[in-house]
């Protein structure tokens, strides 16, 4: 297709794993394994470029990455919060602790502010059941969460880049 | 359409014993022996998926109800499709749809239309049973042709099939999973900066209200009772032959002459005929494809490009043929232009005064209308609305008009007049048809004997044929359905790199599955049955003309002589053709 001229090559790494894997099984989602592995995430761009190299629909492969939890469209933030929906968490609140946590952040699940600094995905259990609702940000575990408190844990973190959280 | 040797077999469908072919499914075969199993997500076009579970039936010998329009038929077979017990059952798949559908039917466009509301209907269904849980989500009316209203959707997967395996196009997918499942383009994009091309075959097969037409009924009756303007309407060779079907009668009703009537009781004040806009598309075509054939060529296959759809998909799939495509456009837009120039000229009208509405049987036109400055070319927007067949039918109904009891009326002159040529337009093989019929006389300056070229009608995905002209052979090709075109593309581009002679000299293209009679801004319950029959109803159309080929309609005559000149002149290329650029598949 002669249109998209700004195209950006896949970098050969992916190049390489995609020769050498394209006629395994489940191969496509093997590449985006990989691509997330390179990235953290799956680039729009990226993902063009592979629907353009593999001649699979984008429609496609956007199809797989939305099925699979474990694939993320958007860069992650710094600091990555997963908030537990968990049975036990759900019952302990864990939705009003999400809708606070948007809340002050301005943004949604599975987004990151616009400074890079947090993101937010909801994850299944962590076993932390006896604690819920619990949330964890980058491997930092907290439980028994009010909802008052998360201002104040989110602050620990944009002390540190520099920054406060705007609050309106 | 495989006609292959089939085998009967012996079932008992509800203790009654029929004999039926072997290979068919439950749901089939209970259609043969008509009785009617609900459904949901399998439409007759569409492979079964098994999505919904409103179809089960019970089968002696199995413990649980099986879905029967996923399930073949054997040998003895002895299935029971309605009971108390499958009421109840069915009620329920109802009711937990239902349970995710906002309760909205007062303002949906379905209203009246809607598979579901239908069945929550039959099956009283009055109150809900379970805690409604909707998934909020606003309408994208991004590509002003059609409307996703994702929040409505049942997740029949109808669509998705269609966008992805009928037209290849893959506009639409399903994205997330379980609860938070939905359709939508890649990445959560509006539709318009998707590869969608507008073809309305989703908003066709969808059996609720989400997804539809942009609905702009309101603009006209603001446009009707506006004393500043002067409204002019235009009705397309595929609308007379199915808008019958919402006033009850059979479709292939040929109903134009109603048709007229009615609109001018809508109070349009001039009433045309994009029939007569198709004559003049043909006059251009076909000179067109003469020119090439004697001088240039290496620009054949011409291809054909009345539909807005296929052209909006070559522009974004194969823009290194755009040199093939007939550059003439289409005639709504050229019926608009002459209204606005020829037809305000003779009759002093101010063309700045003048609205035109084009009643089409499709979504795409809507998309066409601003396409390219070539849109704008009597100096104002050439057609100001386009709205389909459906939305006329809710104007009739909504203005009080009896239509079975309205008199027949003729057209305005002279936009009005039409050939048989020009009412075959509407359905798959017709533009191909009228076009040789003219591009015969160009070449041997006589007039085909056998009129009716059947080697390429009827409903075959991709129809070849060679054409005698004297001593010549033009080959021809016909496809509908996106999906089947890009076979002949892929063909056309290989004998390019090969630098070989194409296997076509013209092409035929409509996006539609059947063409226009099939548009996706037809009247629902689409099906192959009803293509059929609306296309003969052309087909009847184009017999009981008087004139049968575009050259000899006489008020074609007149136009050109007292306007254009001649075909491809000057004034010609100004006003009735257009140009062609790439465009990106993905505009985000
Ligand atoms: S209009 Fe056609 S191309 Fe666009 S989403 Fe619907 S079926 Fe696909
Ligand atoms: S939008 Fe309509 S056709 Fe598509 S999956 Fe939803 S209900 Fe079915
Ligand atoms: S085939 Fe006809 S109805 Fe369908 S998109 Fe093309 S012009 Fe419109
Ligand atoms: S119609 Fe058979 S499962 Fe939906």
């Amino acid at each position: 297709m002669t249109m998209q001229k700004e195209e950006i090559k896949l970098p050969n790494e992916i190049i390489e794993y995609i020769e050498k894997n394209s006629n395994k099984k489940g191969f496509e989602i093997m590449i985006l394994h990989k691509i997330q592995e390179i990235y953290g995430y799956v680039p729009r761009k990226i993902a063009m470029e592979l629907s353009r190299k593999l001649n699979i629909p984008l429609a496609k492969i956007y199809g797989i990455i939305t099925f699979y939890h474990i694939f993320k469209l958007n860069k992650p933030g710094k600091y990555r919060i997963s908030v537990c929906m968990g049975t036990a968490c759900y019952l302990k609140g864990g939705e009003d602790i999400l809708g606070e946590i948007e809340n002050i952040l301005g943004i949604g699940v599975n987004s990151t502010t616009e400074d890079g600094i947090f993101s937010i995905e909801i994850v299944r259990c962590i076993g932390c059941c006896g604690i819920a609702p619990a949330i964890v940000i980058n491997n930092k575990v907290y439980g028994n969460l009010k909802k008052d408190q998360l201002i104040e844990i989110l602050s620990e973190y944009t002390k540190i880049e520099g920054k406060e959280i705007k609050n309106d | 359409m495989t006609e292959k040797e089939k085998n009967k077999i012996k079932i008992l469908i509800n203790k009654k014993e029929i004999e039926v072919d072997e290979n068919l499914t439950i749901l089939d075969a209970a259609k043969h022996a008509r009785i009617k199993i609900p459904t949901l997500c399998k439409h007759e076009d569409l492979h079964a998926t098994g999505a919904c579970g409103i179809c089960v039936v019970k089968v002696e010998g199995m413990k649980k109800l099986v879905r029967s329009c996923t399930t073949p038929i054997q040998e003895n077979m002895s299935i029971i499709t309605h009971d108390a017990e499958l009421h109840e059952v069915r009620k329920n798949v109802i009711e937990l749809i239902l349970s995710n559908h906002p309760n909205e039917c007062l303002t949906c466009l379905r209203n009246g239309s809607c598979e579901l509301q239908r069945f929550a209907e039959e099956f009283g269904i009055r109150e809900k049973f379970f805690k409604p849980l909707i998934v909020e989500k606003s309408k994208d009316l991004s590509t002003k042709a059609i409307v996703v209203d994702a929040k409505k959707c049942i997740k029949c997967g109808r669509c998705v099939d269609v966008c992805q395996k009928i037209q290849e196009v893959w506009a639409l997918e399903f994205i997330n999973r379980g609860f938070d499942m939905r359709i939508a383009p890649a990445g959560d994009i509006l539709l318009s900066d998707s590869p969608c091309i507008k073809c309305g075959q989703c908003s066709a097969h969808c059996p609720v209200g989400a997804l539809i037409e942009y609905e702009e009924t309101d603009k006209v009756w603001n446009a009707l009772r506006d004393e500043n303007l002067y409204p002019v309407v235009q009705i397309a060779p595929a609308v007379r032959v199915a808008f019958g079907e919402s006033f009850g009668l059979l479709p292939g009703t040929i109903t134009t002459k109603k048709i007229y009537a009615l609109l001018r009781k809508l109070g349009f004040k001039a009433v045309f005929d994009t029939n007569f806009g198709a004559d003049v598309t043909i006059m251009e075509e076909a000179t067109e494809f003469y020119e090439r054939y004697q001088l240039n060529r290496n620009k054949l296959p011409l291809i054909t490009s009345c539909c807005p759809s296929w052209v909006d998909y070559l522009e974004k799939y194969y823009p290194e043929l755009i040199e093939h495509f007939s550059t003439v456009k289409s005639p709504h837009q050229i019926t608009g232009v002459l209204t606005k120039t020829y037809f305000a000229q003779k009759n002093n009208i101010d063309p700045g005064k003048i609205f035109m509405v084009s009643i089409m049987p499709c979504t795409a036109k809507k998309y066409e209308i601003s396409r390219t400055d070539e849109m704008f070319a009597s100096g104002f927007q050439d057609v100001d609305v386009s709205l389909t067949t459906r939305e006329l039918v809710r104007m009739a109904y909504s203005g009080g008009i009896d239509f079975e009891r309205l008199e027949e009326e003729e057209p305005d002159e002279i936009l009005g007049n039409y050939s048989g040529a020009g009412t075959i337009f509407g359905t798959t093989g017709g533009v191909m048809e009228a076009a040789l019929r003219t591009a015969y006389y160009l070449f041997t300056g006589k007039n085909l004997e056998k009129i009716e070229l059947n080697e390429i009608r009827g409903l075959d995905g991709i129809k070849k044929a060679n054409i005698k002209v004297d001593s010549k052979e033009i080959k021809v090709c016909i496809a509908h359905g996106i999906g089947n075109i890009k076979k002949v593309l892929d063909e056309i581009k290989e004998s390019k790199t090969k630098k070989v002679k194409p296997p076509y000299d013209f092409i035929e293209v409509m996006a539609c599955p059947g063409g226009c009679v099939a548009g996706g801004g037809q009247p629902y319950q689409i099906s192959d049955k009803l293509r059929i029959q609306r296309s003969n109803g052309i087909y009847n159309d184009d017999k009981q003309q008087q004139v049968r080929f575009s050259h000899e309609n006489p008020m074609v005559k007149k136009l050109y002589e007292e306007f254009l000149g001649k075909p491809l002149s000057k004034k010609s290329h100004q006003l009735l053709h257009t140009k062609y650029k790439p465009r990106p598949i993905y505009y985000k």
